[in-house]
């Protein structure tokens, strides 16, 4: 009774009201799509390539007037596209000539943006394939000249990447000259713009070095003593080495 | 038989009067407006640009409006006591209920003849064919689930709800099923193991409607007539399922 009350509300009837035909054919519906499903063939994962990005006029129209989201967006997906449902494919299987347009179209909606600069120089170009990292590496390069002083931690990583991954010297060289001469904003560290220097030290470059590191000092761009200091004696180091080499 | 048939011609009557031609015609208009500005914008593939996102966009007007109007039309039936007035005559339950379910079918076909004739300007007859007749199935399956949701619910935003959730889960479950395989998955994790075999039981119970009329068809003419029959056998499976579901519910309900 108890049970009753506890399966039948007031407003429901009680179970002997339903035919027993609609019990029936409800059960063995039931058991007939689950029969159907479990021979159904299994869903495949297939892998889909990168495709050519639209135009940023039309992204910005299909973007509901919301550039900056849909940029957010957009980078996410092109992210995740190595893990694709029940497939995960590695980054150097990917067209990095699309994967290029994609990600200027996407820093296109979103100029203030750092997360693509981040991807090609930190992400994508750390496939093992040295053409590849190239192309990423001249992406960032390219994007850098547009706004100097906001990207120049990109090009930073990028003259990294150039001169212990692809143990290419002569491009990191570029890369940091390219920040000494264009990222020239207070906010700039000046490891950054001292990056130059150093490489071409580590190139065998000395006399070179030695007239850039002279030439900063004397420029009286480094205010602080102790940085004053620490690059006095890494030019009295030079001339050392420079000496010892004839 | 009569009973059956009577009901059925005054849902058709009750459609006529909702002006919902008028409706599904405007959504149509849209469609093609939609479909044609963006056309227009591609630089290539400008047909199947169209038909692709023709076809789609009324597949999902047409699962939108019928599912609107079944639960709206059956909710206010029931609060303006006219289930009640019905079955006051010699009518039984099933009689009733069949009669609207053929009403209701009768309209989705209305619909997708007018969705027909849009997309033959797009895309072969024949392909067009066999994908009308996918979209029927489709929306046949919706009719059903809508008369279960509403004579469990009988409210409209629980009945809405429902059917909402229920159609973005059997379009979108291959995906998930596809996604808990990947290697994201962490193995080691209980709640996602767990979560897995409980996405695999419920899809035994729903319907692969992933498979129903994708806008491939149309666009590649990449299907043949045969496509069409596990369709119509996996429509009548579920609405086998969903009308009996249906039944056992108003069997059960207290007028």
């Amino acid at each position: 009774m108890k049970l009753n009350a506890f399966f039948q509300s007031s407003k429901e009837r009680s179970m002997a009201s339903i035919p027993i035909w609609i019990l029936l054919a409800l059960l063995i519906s039931l058991a007939v799509q689950i029969i159907w499903h479990k021979y159904q063939p299994v869903p495949v994962a297939k892998v889909t390539q990168l495709s050519s990005p639209p135009s940023e006029a039309i992204l910005n129209a299909i973007s509901f007037g919301d550039p900056v989201a849909f940029s957010k967006l957009s980078m996410l997906w092109l992210q995740a596209h190595d893990n694709q449902p029940g497939v995960s494919i590695p980054f150097r299987q990917l067209d990095y000539e699309v994967l290029t347009q994609w990600l200027s179209v996407i820093l296109a909606l979103d100029p203030k943006a750092h997360y693509p600069l981040l991807s090609a120089a930190r992400v994508f170009a750390q496939v093992p394939d040295a053409e590849k990292q190239r192309k990423m590496l001249t992406f960032v390069e390219h994007e850098f000249y547009k706004a100097p002083n906001k990207r120049w931690q990109w090009l930073a990583h990028a003259a990294f990447v150039a001169k212990h991954r692809l143990k290419d010297q002569k491009l990191a060289l570029k890369f940091a000259k390219a920040l000494a001469d264009h990222a020239t904003g207070e906010q700039v560290p000046n490891w950054a713009k001292q990056m130059q220097i150093f490489l071409l030290e580590d190139m065998g470059e000395l006399d070179a070095a030695k007239i850039l590191l002279g030439g900063l000092l004397e420029s009286g761009q480094i205010k602080d003593p102790h940085e004053q200091q620490f690059l006095h004696q890494r030019l009295q180091e030079l001339e050392d080495k420079s000496a010892s080499s004839f | 038989m009569y009973a059956i048939f009577a009901i059925t011609r005054f849902t058709l009557l009750e459609a006529l009067h909702n002006r919902l031609v008028w409706l599904f015609l405007l959504l149509l208009l849209i469609g093609i407006m939609l479909a044609e500005f963006m056309g227009g914008i591609s630089i290539t593939e400008s047909l199947v640009v169209k038909t692709s996102l023709l076809s789609a966009s009324l597949r999902i007007f047409a699962v939108f409006v019928i599912s609107l109007f079944v639960i709206t039309s059956m909710v206010r039936e029931i609060n303006d006591k006219g289930l009640a007035l019905t079955l006051s005559f010699p009518v039984s339950r099933a009689s009733y209920y069949f009669g609207k379910f053929l009403g209701y079918s009768f309209i989705a076909f209305m619909m997708v003849l007018l969705i027909g004739f849009c997309l033959i300007f797009y895309a072969p007859a024949l392909q067009v064919f066999i994908w009308i007749s996918s979209l029927f199935c489709e929306l046949l399956i919706m009719t059903a689930l809508c008369l279960l949701c509403v004579f469990t619910f009988t409210q409209v935003t629980t009945a809405i709800t429902a059917v909402a959730a229920f159609y973005v889960l059997a379009r979108s479950l291959h995906a998930i099923q596809l996604m808990s395989q990947g290697p994201l998955i962490d193995p080691n994790s209980l709640v996602q193991t767990y979560s897995i075999k409980v996405l695999n039981i419920i899809a035994h119970f729903l319907p692969d409607l992933h498979r129903f009329s994708p806008s491939s068809w149309l666009v590649y003419a990449e299907t043949s007539v045969d496509q069409i029959i596990p369709i119509i056998l996996q429509t009548v499976i579920y609405v086998s399922v969903l009308t009996m579901a249906g039944l056992f519910d108003l069997y059960r309900k207290n007028l």
